[in-house]
């Protein structure tokens, strides 16, 4: 039985930290049951100050959420460092 | 000082220039640019006059630290009353214009009357004439810049120019200085071309006085330490540019997509900043070439492109092979996803087009998506277009209208109206996207709630500059709050609109907003003006100059009927993203904001408003 998918995308200077295969700054990650926001954070050892806009599903999760915060199948989960502009 | 204390008087009509002292209290009481010129303005003409006809004033203006060595202080603002809007206009553009003007002695130049020919005004320090400009009439600003540069052979004049579109009544048309930093919103280029005053080219080396030199140079080294210490103004901007916010925008939900059907544009990632880096399949080569700064600018969030020579634009034409300005944030939405277009080499293309011609891309992109609604809808046809095949998405409709609005002809002359008359004209008011004749720029307020309420109350119509909630509601910006509530909007509103009008007041880049706040400007302003400056009576500057508009606005025939946004705004929630079956909770905000104002029901300031910030 192949795992279950979420999809990452990492965007700006984050883009350097996208695993292989990635295409157009996303890419598929599978999850298990007990992945989390911060397990993806941790897993891809991506450095936590540049983590400054994570988004699951285009909604704001802050610091203290994202060790409780699961991705189910399907998921988007998308990050950037500090960003401004307009 | 800081201040140099006198400006021009330029009367076009009698061919007259005179130079006159700064009133200093109004200095005291607006501090420069934006509010000092808006205090002039408001003082000088009927606030209910045509813009496009002689009583109209119209002000270029600096601030107290522009060309001086704060960063980002070369900014310069146009101050009128705008066509597009019949609204006061205040645009504000970079690049060195604003610095040069300064250092040559004046302040601001106040404009008046109508010429009986076309003119330009040269400025060389204290010498400052009306000049023949029929040999500019109906070039192009590049032309024009190029042409003035090589008359005067001065290869440093600083020159801020109109094109075929100022001249002929576009009502977005804008005003273009160092070939692509733009006074951009408003149709301040309009009012230009209807005094038949062509450019404003300036020289100056008299070094800008300041009253604490010592002091001054230890704050401006100071701050500039805060812009570098922090990720956004030392590492985001110059290497993305404002255009990393594509993506954001888009996966927030709030990325406005042909003429705000959607509120996601499946061709955001192609035409974003992480787009902008990559090596074409083409030729190998990026799209952005290099970034770029405005005077004294240590962020440098400028972007220099260069177009694909083998892309259909410009694959015959090799005087669009050189870098030159690219892609902004704003510029990229109005001209791609709100008209559906994701090829990113026409937009850079489109918006090279709007840089020559003088004409505001957000306007521009923003009426063209509505004609592509129009033209679908059959409302337009091609017989109206001459030809063009008018649909969403479509890169060749985008670029030709780019030329033709930016030359006001066939089709592009409907263009030039502007969303809001183009919709009445074809039979749709209600599709146009605007606010006070306005086009909105690139967020939707249905999944940025914040921002319906800024646009609705913008004093300028539509525009994100006048309060850029964005930045608490999705950057985190001081503070992180929910885009989706409603709930304390209407003080980070106005708290944010209040200390932007200080900000365009000072001579420097709103942009410096991401890592200082008023208390960052506060010192180096103390230690460059007479006077004594504060965070808190800087904000009180922001909150009275942001009256003084509201009350120019209202004698101009605003009411609070026009605090408002477009039907498909209030009615027709968000498709898709987490906005999804919302539409914009601007009647719970508007109430509450007029509260927190310290204005009646009725959207007016009240006796005692005006009174605590010294405006009656
Ligand atoms: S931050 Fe960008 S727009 Fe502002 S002054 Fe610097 S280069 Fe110009």
């Amino acid at each position: 039985m192949s795992m279950a998918t979420a999809t990452l995308k990492l965007f700006s200077q984050l883009s350097d930290y996208l695993p292989p295969g990635a295409d157009q700054n996303q890419a598929l990650i599978e999850i298990g049951p007990s992945t989390t926001v911060d397990g993806v954070i941790t897993a891809l050892a991506l450095p936590a100050g540049k983590c400054h806009l994570v988004l699951l599903n285009g909604v704001f999760i802050p610091p203290s959420e994202r060790i409780a915060t699961p991705i189910r199948p399907g998921d988007a989960l998308a990050i950037w460092p500090p960003v401004g502009g307009g | 000082m800081s201040w140099t204390g006198k400006f021009l008087r330029v009367n076009l009509t009698e061919g007259t220039v005179k130079s006159e002292a700064l009133n200093r209290e109004w200095a005291r009481l607006y501090l420069g640019q934006r509010g000092l010129a808006s205090k002039y303005l408001a003082e000088e003409i009927d606030p209910r006059v045509d813009p496009l006809s002689p009583d109209n004033k119209i002000i270029f203006t600096t601030g107290p630290l522009t060309g001086t060595n704060a960063s980002t202080a070369g900014r310069y603002s146009v101050v009128t009353k705008g066509p597009l809007t019949g609204c006061i206009a205040c645009s504000n553009s970079g690049g060195m214009f604003g610095a040069e003007l300064k250092n040559a002695g004046w302040d601001m130049i106040i404009f008046e009357g109508r010429a009986a020919k076309p003119v330009y005004f040269h400025v060389e320090n204290d010498r400052a004439e009306l000049r023949d400009a029929q040999p500019f009439w109906g070039k192009t600003v590049w032309e024009t810049d190029a042409g003035l540069k090589a008359h005067h052979q001065d290869p440093m004049l600083r020159v801020a120019t109109i094109g075929a579109s100022g001249e002929n009544g576009v009502l977005f048309a804008c005003i273009v200085n160092d070939l692509h930093r733009a006074a951009g919103r408003s149709g301040v280029g309009a009012v230009m071309g209807s005094k038949n005053l062509k450019a404003v080219a300036v020289r100056g080396s008299k070094g800008v006085r300041v009253k604490d030199p010592v002091r001054f140079l230890k704050s401006v080294a100071e701050q500039k330490q805060v812009l570098a210490d922090n990720a956004v103004t030392s590492q985001g901007l110059p290497t993305y540019g404002t255009q990393v916010l594509m993506n954001v925008i888009n996966e927030v939900g709030a990325l406005p997509t042909r003429n705000f059907q959607d509120v996601q544009f499946d061709g955001a990632r192609r035409i974003s900043a992480e787009a902008m880096r990559e090596p074409r399949r083409s030729d190998g080569k990026a799209n952005l070439v290099t970034n770029a700064a405005c005077f004294g600018c240590t962020i440098a969030c400028g972007r220099i492109s260069q177009i694909d020579p083998g892309h259909y634009t410009i694959v015959n034409r090799p005087e669009y092979r050189h870098a030159s300005g690219g892609l902004e944030y704003e510029a990229a939405w109005a001209l791609g996803a709100a008209t559906g277009v994701d090829d990113l080499e026409a937009l850079t293309f489109a918006n090279f087009l709007c840089n020559e011609h003088a004409i505001d891309p957000i306007s521009f992109g923003a009426t063209v998506a509505a004609a592509m609604e129009l033209y679908e809808l059959g409302a337009i046809t091609s017989k109206e277009t001459g030809g063009i095949i008018l649909t969403f998405g479509s890169a060749e409709a985008l670029t030709a209208l780019a030329e033709l609005t930016g030359k006001a002809q066939g089709f592009g002359r409907d263009i030039g109206l502007g969303s809001k008359r183009l919709c009445a004209k074809y039979g749709h008011p209600d599709l146009s996207m605007t606010v006070k004749g306005q086009e909105f720029p690139a967020y939707d307020p249905r999944g940025i709630q914040g921002m319906g309420l800024s646009y609705a109350t913008s004093n300028r119509g539509a525009c994100h500059l006048r309060g850029y909630t964005v930045a608490s509601e999705i950057m985190g910006t001081p503070v992180k709050t929910d885009p989706l509530v409603t709930d304390g909007k209407a003080a980070l509103v106005k708290a944010f609109q209040d200390a932007t009008a200080a900000f365009d007041s000072a001579g420097i880049c709103i942009f410096t907003s991401f890592a200082w706040t008023l208390e960052n400007v506060a010192p180096q302003l103390d230690a460059a003006c007479e006077g004594e400056w504060t965070a808190d009576y800087l904000l009180e500057v922001g909150e009275r100059i942001w009256n003084l508009e509201r009350q120019f606005n209202l004698a101009a025939g605003m009411t609070a009927k026009d605090d408002t946004l477009p039907k498909r705004l209030l009615k027709e929630a968000a498709k898709t993203g987490p906005a999804k079956g919302l539409a914009s909770g601007l009647a719970t905000m508007l109430p509450e904001y007029y509260a927190q104002r310290g204005w009646s029901a009725a959207g007016v300031p009240t006796a005692e408003t005006l009174k605590r910030l010294a405006l009656a």
